[in-house]
């Protein structure tokens, strides 16, 4: 399974629990325009810790992602650089 | 007019000209001349005189209206915050005896029959006969969590909600027009809605239905140069692409532990920006500022801090200030201050070197972006499921609301043998706590554990995260 599907994964999963209608995940769609609210993000960054073992928003110097594509390349480079989650 | 009483319309009045400020909302402007000689309550104000007014609007913006006819001649107004569930209002009604109730919707399932009277607003501003005449000091109640899930109903008065208010002649006449993240039916909304009205200042309120963007875009081309939220505002604000859209001379964050990450990002956000961070609680009021950048706080703040005491015993940090809530509504209601008058913030610190920093909650409440969770309630919750032996809430770190809720869960003998289906009871678990509790008390994650920490007293013992 690769980074970018386990992203997509928790994504549906969390807007399906949280009874949210999610858009086609382009990687151009701004992430505050994916009809998913702070608390849905906080749960997927942690799902996605247990998931992949990285969390790149740990890292002090981290600026958030805007687009679903920056929000996948963080992860991506997380996990190539094996930035172990605090 | 009574001139010995402070309150909002007083205030605004001495000001003489109020000249070009406003609040507004995404709806409309509204300049505060015509606010302070008109009516939102139909010219009906007066009637509320001496009543205990629950104040229940849609709009923060009405809700402010409303406060400038009301402050001074409510004995009492209870700030009723959009998300309050309704099954909690009767409770609220009951506490706050309630006997006057000023809306723009209809209120259903008031609890038991009582007298009332009922006070439509609007946003359409009427002519006033009369000026408002403040005659008594009004208390404001402020709702904020308790354990039980019913909130608890803090006491305050206009004095002690701006106790932490620089006067308006040490602003040095500087024109600030604030902002904020925060609903003013919150205290961190209510201290820059007041900021802002006893300062000089214009305010720029978000609407109900405004995405962050078109609120900071908006925020941005009404020229806010002063903004508060907390650090989840923040976070939430700078995934925005309308966060450049802002350029403030000063940020404020308070209502959650500030970390340096979010600092930082703030800073690289918006170089010119003051960043400053504050502590303050509904119950304690404002207590410090923290100006220099950095999470924590120097141990200087304990020696000199303005208008408030501040001291750490056994390991919480305690405030005596003229800031400070009076007391709990409610026959029951545990006192606010100890003998001394000191709050317990109940907010856990630790010293390294020369500063503090906070280290989770002594009563264990978990702050997920700014609301408190209880993690008995959430375990009781959990515990109703048939397969659950025993559990346990905790927090867990999260760079976006600062912390989520997670929960440890041990399952009885016959549902945790090899082969059962885990995963399954997981989601049942999720699901049974989705249906019960609102959607920041629901642990992001539920993880199945062989067995939990007791304690010598018998309990699962409790780790503040």
């Amino acid at each position: 399974m690769t980074t970018r599907s386990t992203v997509i994964e928790h994504f549906e999963r969390v807007a399906e629990e949280q009874d949210r209608l999610l858009p086609a995940l382009t990687d151009d769609l701004p992430l505050l325009e994916s009809g998913l609210d702070s608390l849905c993000f906080a749960i997927i960054v942690t799902r996605l810790e247990d998931s992949l073992c990285v969390d790149p928003f740990a890292a002090d110097e981290t600026l958030f992602p805007v687009t679903f594509g920056e929000f996948v390349q963080l992860y991506e480079r997380a996990v190539q650089t094996g930035s172990r989650a605090i | 007019m009574n001139p010995e009483v402070l309150s909002l319309s007083n205030a605004l009045r001495s000001f003489g000209n109020l000249g070009d400020r406003f609040i507004e909302d995404s709806v409309e402007r509204i300049p505060l001349d015509a606010l302070l000689e008109g009516s939102t309550l139909y010219g009906r104000g007066s009637e509320l005189r001496g009543r205990s007014v629950l104040l229940a609007t849609h709009a923060q913006l009405t809700t402010a209206a409303a406060l400038f006819e009301l402050d001074g001649i409510a004995r009492r107004i209870v700030l009723c915050p959009p998300e309050l569930p309704i099954e909690h209002l009767p409770y609220v009604m009951e506490t706050a005896d309630i006997d006057g109730i000023v809306s723009d919707r209809a209120i259903s399932c008031l609890g038991k029959p009582r007298p009332l009277y009922f006070s439509p607003c609007s946003r359409n501003i009427v002519p006033r006969e009369t000026p408002i005449k403040a005659e008594v000091p009004t208390e404001w109640i402020l709702l904020t969590s308790g354990t039980t899930g019913l909130p608890k109903l803090v006491v305050h008065t206009l004095a002690s909600l701006c106790a932490a208010i620089p006067s308006h002649k040490s602003m040095g006449g500087q024109r600030t027009t604030w902002s904020t993240f925060y609903d003013i039916r919150r205290y961190g909304g209510l201290q820059i809605f007041l900021r802002a009205m006893l300062t000089g200042g214009s305010l720029v309120l978000s609407g109900q239905d405004e995405s962050i963007s078109d609120f900071l875009i908006r925020a941005g081309w009404s020229g806010v140069t002063h903004i508060s939220g907390t650090p989840s505002h923040w976070r939430r604000a700078l995934m925005s692409p309308a966060a450049g859209k802002l350029g403030p001379q000063c940020i404020r964050l308070s209502g959650e532990m500030v970390d340096q990450a979010i600092l930082n990002r703030l800073s690289l956000t918006y170089p010119k920006a003051r960043i400053v961070h504050a502590f303050a609680s509904t119950e304690a009021g404002v207590a410090f500022e923290v100006h220099d950048g950095l999470a924590g706080f120097p141990c200087e703040v304990l020696q000199q801090s303005a208008g408030a005491e501040i001291k750490v015993q056994e390991d919480t940090l305690r405030i005596r200030s003229r800031g400070a809530a009076d007391r709990y509504l409610g026959d029951d209601a545990p006192p606010i201050k100890d003998a001394a008058g000191f709050v317990d913030t109940r907010d856990m610190v630790e010293r390294r070197d020369d500063r503090f920093f906070f280290a989770g909650r002594r009563d264990g409440v978990i702050n997920v972006g700014g609301l408190k969770v209880y993690p008995e309630e959430v375990e009781a919750v959990i515990s109703r499921h048939p397969e659950v032996h025993m559990c346990i809430v905790r927090a867990r770190k999260s760079a976006i609301t600062g912390a989520v809720v997670v929960a440890d869960v041990v399952l009885r003998p016959s549902s945790s043998s090899p082969g059962h289906d885990a995963k399954g009871a997981q989601d049942d678990i999720l699901q049974l706590c989705r249906e019960t509790l609102p959607s920041h008390k629901v642990p992001a994650a539920i993880n199945i554990v062989p067995m939990l920490m007791i304690s010598g007293a018998g309990k699962v013992m409790r780790q503040n995260a």
